[in-house]
């Protein structure tokens, strides 16, 4: 009697094993760049994350959150098997994360075939925008074109009459020089696309800038390579001579290495540490008290992608099998960004605006960031019309 | 004409740069028949060891000395210590015990110095540049790689052909054995050799280090091309390799330069822009491929290899 007794408990224990596994917690694949040179965006995103399931007291909707970190080491098809890792063996309620848009290309059908809810807090390929749009994607950051299409209108204010392009050879490079194109009124004289992401000597191009003799220059150059643009930029005489116009190029993780060399370079963003709403001032304050350091625009995408995740488990109460009240929920955006409140389209990427910004020193004599005015309001990206979903 | 003259500067300087990483590699091929896939980690060294020292000294020329000299101690302990037990055997054994010894490099970086990468900071007297012809401006500091690298050259011309250690070198290259037997410390000069090379391969980083700023796998891809360059010019020609390093730099450059242009000539303007960065990044490998079928010895073998 005892002995089946023992038998049938074991029995039950096992079955209600697996269950129980699955209500008790919710499971999140992070999945970004953590080693390698870019590795510093895919820490901040991290430390930024974490720190915004802190302020959650690291529960959702009453349930304890665990979070699964996979590094993509910045190559599509590493970032593809890491995806389809998280989804198939780890079973992950909802995917984030990922940087590079050539890597979200690549990762992109695994998530949607398998209807995993995905909110993208950076990597803004256009396509995914676009036509790829689907029911379970959403983004806390932008389709690509609109941050240079910002940049664009604001050298239309400054009255620049020529311009020379000059991004990496990659899925987001050419939304990138195409955004600024879209707005960009005065003359285009040259566009180069360098190999990326190992060409990192840019003689050749500022040698042809220097023949084509533009009033500006635009670049994208994400990471460090932004820093090498600049420190060579500057040694080749132009500063100064050429004015330069930036997307995505100074963040307050390059900030540091490029020291003075940002001063004077504009740049657009949907978000800066300085925007005066009550959650930015909380995530900016806290951040910056435990890593002594100003988060960047990617911390800040993942902070909210934490806070949107959130705001769908709380609307169900834990119960994640609920996926089309969950995105009902997120649709109507219904947490406090850091950028301010912003709207979702029918592709499920922000409606929101576009701020000037440029380096400066903070009281302590730290440089940073700072908005300057605000260039675009509401903006809505292009692809969303390409987007087939209402 | 003027801008043809600057990107020719631009692919000298390359090429120059890629001489001193190809010299390093293709002596330890040559003379020690090592396959060393951890030559890019002295790259990568040389310029952290630039970045610190700078920093220390508050001087670019004395940093820069001291991080020589840190890589080449660093190179010959590495042969004392692992690479030595590699001589002699297959060149598989090379490459996967060289290949980890890239991983080990690249996260005892990221253990000391941290994963963000750093800045070497130009003196100003440096960071200015230079007016070489009316309306051809270059960067000063870009005018003294081309500089010292050509002095390195000349030294390692000396020194291979005119000393007695460059004789041994030269004889060893020929035939080990013989050396071995005629009573020459073999194991020594291999010492010396692989420090020659990791200090030329740590030159070469921390003389990148301003331009490139330093990070953690920095050595990795120009290694590539330093491999391009070797098999191109020969492997154990030092000549070779300087004659085929400033090819390649001259080819990728002066391609990356104006492939765009004349490629528009030929085509629409969008398909031009599009298919000449792929191609531009393809052409010294290109220039590999036809080398390896008119002459897969390269463009100049050392005689009894």
């Amino acid at each position: 009697m005892r002995k089946t007794l023992l038998a049938a408990s074991a029995a039950l224990m096992l079955a209600a094993g697996p269950a129980m596994a699955q209500q008790k917690t919710i499971k999140i694949g992070f999945v970004s760049t953590f080693s390698g040179p870019t590795a510093v965006i895919g820490n901040d995103m991290r430390n930024s994350f974490e720190l915004a399931l802190d302020h959650l007291g690291r529960k959702m909707g009453g349930l304890p959150v665990e979070v699964i970190y996979e590094d993509d080491q910045q190559k599509p098809e590493v970032g593809k098997q890491k995806t389809e890792k998280l989804i198939e063996s780890d079973k992950v309620d909802f995917v984030t994360g990922f940087i590079w848009s050539n890597v979200l290309l690549a990762s992109l059908k695994p998530i949607v075939d398998s209807k995993t809810m995905f909110v993208i807090a950076n990597a803004g390929a256009s396509q995914v925008a676009g036509q790829l749009c689907s029911p379970y994607v959403f983004s806390t950051s932008w389709e690509n074109d609109q941050t240079p299409a910002a940049i664009g209108l604001y050298m239309n204010q400054k009255g620049v009459k020529t311009a020379f392009l000059i991004g990496p050879n990659y899925a987001a490079g050419k939304d990138m020089l195409n955004g600024m194109r879209s707005t960009f009124q005065g003359k285009i004289v040259g566009e180069e696309l360098t190999k990326w992401p190992d060409q990192l000597d840019f003689s050749a191009e500022l040698s042809k800038v220097r023949a084509a003799n533009p009033d500006a220059v635009y670049v994208f150059y994400p990471g460090a390579a932004g820093v090498q643009f600049l420190n060579q930029f500057s040694q080749a005489g132009l500063k100064g001579k050429i004015q330069l116009y930036t997307a995505f190029t100074i963040d307050s993780l390059s900030l540091p290495r490029m020291g003075d060399l940002a001063l004077g370079v504009p740049g657009a963003q949907e978000w800066v540490n300085d925007l005066p709403n009550a959650a930015n001032k909380k995530f900016v304050a806290d951040f910056k008290a435990k890593h002594k350091a100003y988060p960047s625009f990617y911390g800040a995408q993942a902070y909210d992608a934490a806070n949107l995740i959130n705001s769908a488990v709380v609307a169900v109460k834990g119960d994640v099998s609920k996926k089309d009240d969950m995105r009902a929920e997120m649709r109507k955006v219904n947490y406090a960004s850091v950028r301010g409140p912003y709207k979702y389209g029918n592709n499920q990427y922000p409606i929101q605006n576009f701020y000037l910004q440029e380096a400066v020193k903070d009281a302590d004599g730290v440089l940073t960031l700072k908005t300057m005015a605000t260039i675009v309001k509401d903006d809505q990206d292009k692809s969303a019309a390409k987007c087939q979903m209402k | 004409m003027l801008l043809f003259l600057e990107q020719c500067l631009n692919g000298l300087q390359l090429g120059l740069m890629l001489f001193l990483l190809a010299a390093g590699l293709t002596l330890i091929f040559g003379i020690m028949d090592l396959v060393n896939l951890a030559h890019g980690s002295f790259y990568m060294i040389g310029a952290y060891f630039a970045a610190t020292f700078t920093a220390l000294t508050g001087d670019f020329i004395l940093g820069a000395a001291l991080a020589i000299a840190a890589t080449v101690l660093v190179g010959m302990a590495l042969e004392v210590i692992a690479i030595r037990r590699l001589y002699g055997r297959d060149h598989l054994d090379h490459v996967l015990g060289t290949f980890g010894l890239i991983l080990f490099f690249n996260e005892l970086v990221r253990l000391v110095w941290g994963p963000a990468g750093m800045n070497v900071p130009l003196p100003a007297w440096l960071n200015t540049h230079f007016t070489i012809l009316p309306g051809v401006e270059y960067p000063t500091y870009r005018i003294a790689i081309i500089l010292v690298t050509l002095l390195v050259a000349l030294f390692m011309y000396v020194l291979v052909m005119r000393t007695r250690i460059g004789m041994l070198i030269r004889a060893g290259a020929s035939n080990r054995e013989m050396v071995g037997a005629l009573g020459v410390n073999i194991n020594l000069l291999y010492t010396l050799v692989f420090g020659l090379g990791t200090g030329l391969a740590g030159l070469a980083g921390l003389m990148q280090a301003p331009i490139l700023t330093v990070q953690i796998g920095m050595g990795e891809n120009i290694l590539i091309l330093a491999f391009v360059v070797i098999i191109i010019g020969g492997i154990g020609s030092i000549r070779g390799a300087f004659i085929a390093a400033i090819l390649v730099g001259l080819v990728d450059t002066i391609g990356r330069g104006f492939l765009p242009d004349i490629l528009s000539l030929l085509l629409p303007s969008r398909s031009a822009s599009a298919i000449s960065p792929a191609l531009s990044s393809m052409l010294i490998y290109l220039m590999m491929a036809i080398v390896l079928v008119l002459r897969p010895q390269g463009l100049f073998p050392v005689s009894n290899k």
